[in-house]
């Protein structure tokens, strides 16, 4: 158990280091760059004219769908690690499992791409 | 425990070290690499043969005036940059080097942190830098980096779901999460041998996972201006590509551990040299790869980008898992 636990105590000492280097790599920045703001530099960035909206589009519900398609076969990916990794020891047994596992996983599949969620005009 | 202590330590700082230096000479790689295949000769001014240029970048992004727009969300502006570099430091830390050396009586492990679950770690890790990038383009409160974002929240999640079905073959044959015993699993067959297709699923993903062309579309610069770093500049600027080179530097990384071998030479007696440099020479083989493709194909339309990944990869993955489920029943016991 000790064993296993101090194997992330450098794993911890590496998320310190990333995210100092983040930290101090802006805050050096911060301190030797030159600043000299003034409006028309700071406005948002739309190929030389003013804005005339505010940057929040309306977002294509497309998107979500994708979502909610990669939430569902995502869990089904993590059920398969476990099974990948004991597949030697568990022979005939996991290869009927699993292959009925794919075959009801590709009916849905099969039914998203018939109502056109993996369609993207 | 003291000596411990100290071997961790330095062990970690070399790693800090040498991802720092890939990361630097991967961007003038990148650029010398494209030179030659434009026939072009590339950068060639700072030092000899241009080799000064990673530092010129540097300093000179360092002293430039960082611009934050009026209408930004300002600490997520900031946190962004912050959140593309740290997941990929994170990650090479549990990448087995090569095997055990013996230095000053003491048997050292080349790998920071032998996490007997490192597969699942990457992944769980990898998917964090999509934060750094939808985070930006939303902070940023301007119309091009929030399209950018946002595709790239489509296509990056798309790309992982395909990415993790197609390393499934090698969890399979290998029986493990463990890279160090995915490496010992290859000793006389490596992955990509038995694994072409994973293998090639894996280079495809992996190169949508970076935002790296044909696949760039969350920056494509013809339509987005640059996509969601557009009001990004200086240092803020310069970390989202220190973080893109540190992934380009972990996805070759685990490429080489995955189907090339990791530190095993290709035959064994070429065994005299160390295991070390076979697995560098097998890292910047991918990371070579990575750069040919960015320079040779162009850029894919979007609805493209996700037909392949939803209408291609992810079928031809869960074949490639099927078809190494048999084929592994067939050849142990029929």
């Amino acid at each position: 158990m000790y064993h296993a636990i101090s194997e992330y105590v450098p794993v911890l000492i590496l998320l310190a280091l990333a995210v100092g280097f983040g930290v101090v790599t802006l805050l050096v920045s911060f301190l030797v760059r030159p600043n000299d703001p003034y409006p028309d530099k700071l406005s948002p960035y739309e190929c030389g004219i003013d804005p005339f909206t505010t940057g929040k589009l309306q977002i294509p519900v497309r998107f979500f769908v994708i979502v909610m398609l990669f939430l569902l076969f995502d869990v089904e990916a993590v059920f398969m690690y476990p099974w990948a990794a004991v597949y030697k020891k568990i022979g005939w047994y996991g290869f009927v499992e699993m292959f009925l596992f794919i075959v009801i996983l590709l009916v849905g599949y099969i039914y998203a791409w018939a109502k056109g969620a993996l369609e993207w005009e | 425990m003291l000596a411990l202590v100290v071997i961790t330590i330095v062990k970690l700082l070399v790693l800090f070290a040498f991802t720092m230096t890939c990361v630097a000479y991967g961007t003038l790689a990148e650029r010398k690499v494209c030179g030659h295949i434009q026939d072009r000769i590339g950068p060639c001014y700072c030092g000899p043969r241009g080799l000064l240029q990673p530092l010129a970048d540097g300093l000179k992004l360092f002293f430039k005036e960082d611009i934050t727009p009026s209408e930004v969300d300002k600490p997520v502006f900031i946190l962004a940059p912050v959140l593309a570099v740290a997941p990929p430091l994170l990650a090479i830390g549990v990448i087995p080097f090569g095997e055990s050396i013996t230095l000053f009586g003491h048997k050292i492990p080349l790998v920071v942190a032998d996490v007997n679950v490192a597969v699942l770690y990457l992944f769980a890790v990898a998917s964090f830098s999509v934060y750094s990038i939808v985070l930006g383009g939303w902070a940023s409160n301007s119309k091009y980096p929030l399209l950018g974002g946002l595709r790239s929240a489509a296509q990056m999640i798309s790309y992982e779901l395909v990415l993790g079905l197609s390393i499934m073959g090698v969890i399979m044959l290998a029986g493990s999460f463990s890279l160090t015993d995915i490496v010992h699993a290859q000793k006389h067959w490596w992955f990509v041998l038995t694994q072409p297709l994973g293998f090639l699923i894996y280079i495809v993903a992996a190169t949508a996972e970076l935002n790296r062309l044909p696949f760039d579309l969350p920056e494509a610069e013809s339509e987005l201006v640059g996509g969601y770093h557009t009001e990004y500049s200086s240092m803020k600027f310069a970390m989202f590509f220190l973080g893109e080179y540190a992934n380009m530097v972990v996805a070759s990384a685990v490429g080489a551990c995955l189907f090339l071998g990791g530190w095993n030479p290709p035959f064994a007696f070429l065994s005299f040299i160390p295991g070390i440099i076979w697995f560098l020479i097998k890292l910047f083989f991918i990371f070579f790869t990575l750069l040919w493709i960015r320079w040779s194909w162009p850029r894919l339309r979007y609805d493209q980008l996700m037909t392949f990944s939803w209408k291609y990869l992810l079928p031809l993955s869960l074949l490639n898992i099927v078809a190494t489920a048999g084929v592994m029943l067939w050849m142990h016991r029929i």
